[in-house]
């Protein structure tokens, strides 16, 4: 062992160490204190607490208000993954085609992701109110009535479908702009050459090149559909009746507002898992399809 | 493709208008806001082309609330958080690129684990260590948390690993120590990458709401997007224009740096989501 690598060595760690030490501290000891604290019960009056294996899981599964949110961000996370992805392929396909004013439209489509998600939930809570909101007066104008889009349990979880689509899918948008742009022109000639159509075109040669952002563009969307709930809490509350609460929203209320820190930790647990299953599951189903270049 | 009527160009002819009108409708509820908050209440919610025009929504909101207040614990909170992800990222990643040591790939992978578990979810752990460590309500809990950025040192990480061995060398046979090598040879090369990541992870913090509400609890540490909440939640005789004016006031820095160097926010998001 020289001496030099010895110090390299020291010196490595001394570097390492500051910004380890805070993800640790903050990231994966949390994880780890927070899957232990799940199988144990907090001591309360008369009871000692101490290791319960998996009841707190079960409490969990029976209560109503954690069924539905983990129903509901299910729901949400199956309606806005895809609306998002669709819905920003087709705005940068209309903006990478030469139109007058794609400039500007560009910038109406990504304006919304540089909001913060209180800006945006308090717009949509002006465009929500009752009969003075645009939602309201639009539909009355095609002639469905009065709704109370945030205060009916049926309405409520799409209302806030629609929050989050609106604010994302101009970001994945310039995902998918620059990967339309690196497509090699010579592809298209060929295409033309060979006489295909523009829709078999679109089908067989530009999909499968977008293949990397469409997985990279879905996973960050399933990330935000179980990881943002800063619309919940400012627009509903989860209401009304848990109509409208996510998994995260309901952590935090067990966190903040029961002060039920073993319910909390639990639901925590759940939400890792999900977070860690749609990441494997969806390299599993496009890691084989997806075309790399 | 001189004469202008293939049936490719017919179909575009046709596909502009419906372009258009998703943008339009896209804009829709932005548009919305901006009409309520440069009229007067009476008209925010009448679409009445000669209703006079005001920006007494503006300094109204601003003086209904802290929110000079809650600027400046934003700019507080996400200087400290970015430049504390900076320096403690740029130490890192030269390790993890340039230096052998013993349990190096394990610890970096170790850390990847914050690339899918953000510290945000964890908040009801994360509120416990803040308060034991005696930290709540101040604004460097707030971005602590945050401080080391597993994003950061990785994309760091990759670019230093892109510089010529040759220029360290050299730099070492001059004399130059580790950190002096660092700061003269690596930093200055890897500009693009600290503006993407600084920009990127500037936009996430101004915007970051959930940690703030529950680790701040006063005037004199809430950032923007708690105050703007508290302003903006529904009661009785909330005034539209008044929230709507303040909504766009606290976006505004943002929207109107984005509207300035949208090129090096949109490479930055590009070169971030990418990696």
């Amino acid at each position: 062992m020289t001496r030099a690598g010895e110090e390299q060595r020291a010196a490595a760690w001394l570097l390492v160490l500051p910004a380890a030490l805070f993800i640790f501290a903050f990231t994966n000891v949390p994880l780890l204190a927070t899957l232990a604290s799940s199988l144990y019960a907090s001591p309360i009056a008369g009871h000692g607490g101490g290791f319960v294996g998996l009841d707190n899981y079960r409490d969990l599964l029976s209560d109503p208000g954690f069924r539905t949110s983990l129903l509901n961000n299910v729901i949400y996370a199956a309606v806005t993954v895809p609306a998002s992805v669709m819905l920003a392929l087709l705005m940068a396909l209309g903006v990478n085609a030469a139109i007058p004013g794609r400039a500007t439209l560009r910038l109406c489509f990504f304006l919304p992701t540089m909001l913060p998600m209180i800006a945006v939930g308090a717009i949509w809570l002006f465009f929500y109110i009752p009969q003075y909101g645009l939602v309201d007066r639009l539909t009355r104008f095609v002639g469905i009535g009065d709704i109370n889009w945030l205060g009916d349990t049926a309405t409520a979880l799409p209302a806030m479908m629609a929050v989050a689509i609106w604010k994302q899918a101009g970001f994945f948008m310039i995902f998918y702009l620059a990967a339309l742009q690196n497509i090699p022109p010579v592809l298209r000639e060929a295409g033309a050459l060979e006489g295909v159509s523009r829709f078999y075109f679109f089908r067989r040669v530009t999909l499968p090149l977008l293949g990397p952002t469409t997985l990279f563009v879905m996973v960050t969307a399933a990330i935000n559909a179980f990881c943002v709930v800063d619309h919940v809490v400012e627009m509903t509350q989860g209401g009304p009746n848990n109509a409208s609460s996510l998994l995260l929203y309901y952590v935090y209320q067990a966190g903040f507002r029961d002060w039920d820190l073993d319910t909390a930790a639990a639901a925590t647990v759940i939400l890792v898992l999900i977070l860690g299953a749609v990441a494997a599951a969806m390299f599993a189903v496009f890691g084989r399809r997806v075309h790399y270049r | 493709m001189r004469s202008g009527t293939t049936p490719a160009r017919q179909r575009h002819l046709a596909a502009t208008p419906a372009m258009w009108l998703f943008g339009l409708l896209w804009a829709l509820p932005l548009l919305y806001a901006v009409w309520a908050a440069v009229h007067p209440p009476l008209y925010a919610t009448e679409f009445e082309l000669r209703s006079p025009l005001t920006l007494s929504n503006f300094t109204q909101a601003w003086h209904a609330a802290p929110f000079a207040r809650y600027f400046l614990n934003t700019v507080l909170l996400v200087t400290f958080t970015v430049v504390g992800q900076c320096v403690l990222g740029t130490l890192a990643a030269f390790a993890f690129a340039r230096l052998d040591f013993f349990g190096r790939d394990a610890l970096f992978s170790a850390l990847l684990l914050q690339l899918m578990i953000s510290p945000s979810i964890l908040l009801v752990w994360n509120y416990r260590e803040i308060s034991w460590l005696g930290l709540a309500n101040t604004i460097p809990a707030m971005g602590i948390p945050y401080l080391g950025s597993a994003l950061g040192i990785f994309l760091l990480r990759q670019n230093f690993r892109t510089i010529p061995t040759e220029l360290d060398d050299a730099a070492r046979l001059e004399g130059c120590s580790l950190l002096g090598r660092l700061w003269k040879v690596y930093v200055p090369l890897s500009r693009s990458t600290y503006v993407a990541f600084a920009l990127t992870s500037i936009a996430y913090h101004w915007n970051d709401f959930l940690w703030p509400l529950v680790i701040s609890d006063s005037v004199s540490t809430r950032p923007l997007t708690v105050g703007l909440e508290i302003f903006a939640t529904p009661e009785q005789g909330v005034q539209w224009s008044l929230v709507t004016a303040a909504t766009l006031l606290s976006s505004a820095p943002l929207l109107g740096a984005f509207v300035i160097f949208q090129r090096q926010f949109v490479q930055s998001f590009l070169r971030v989501g990418i990696r």
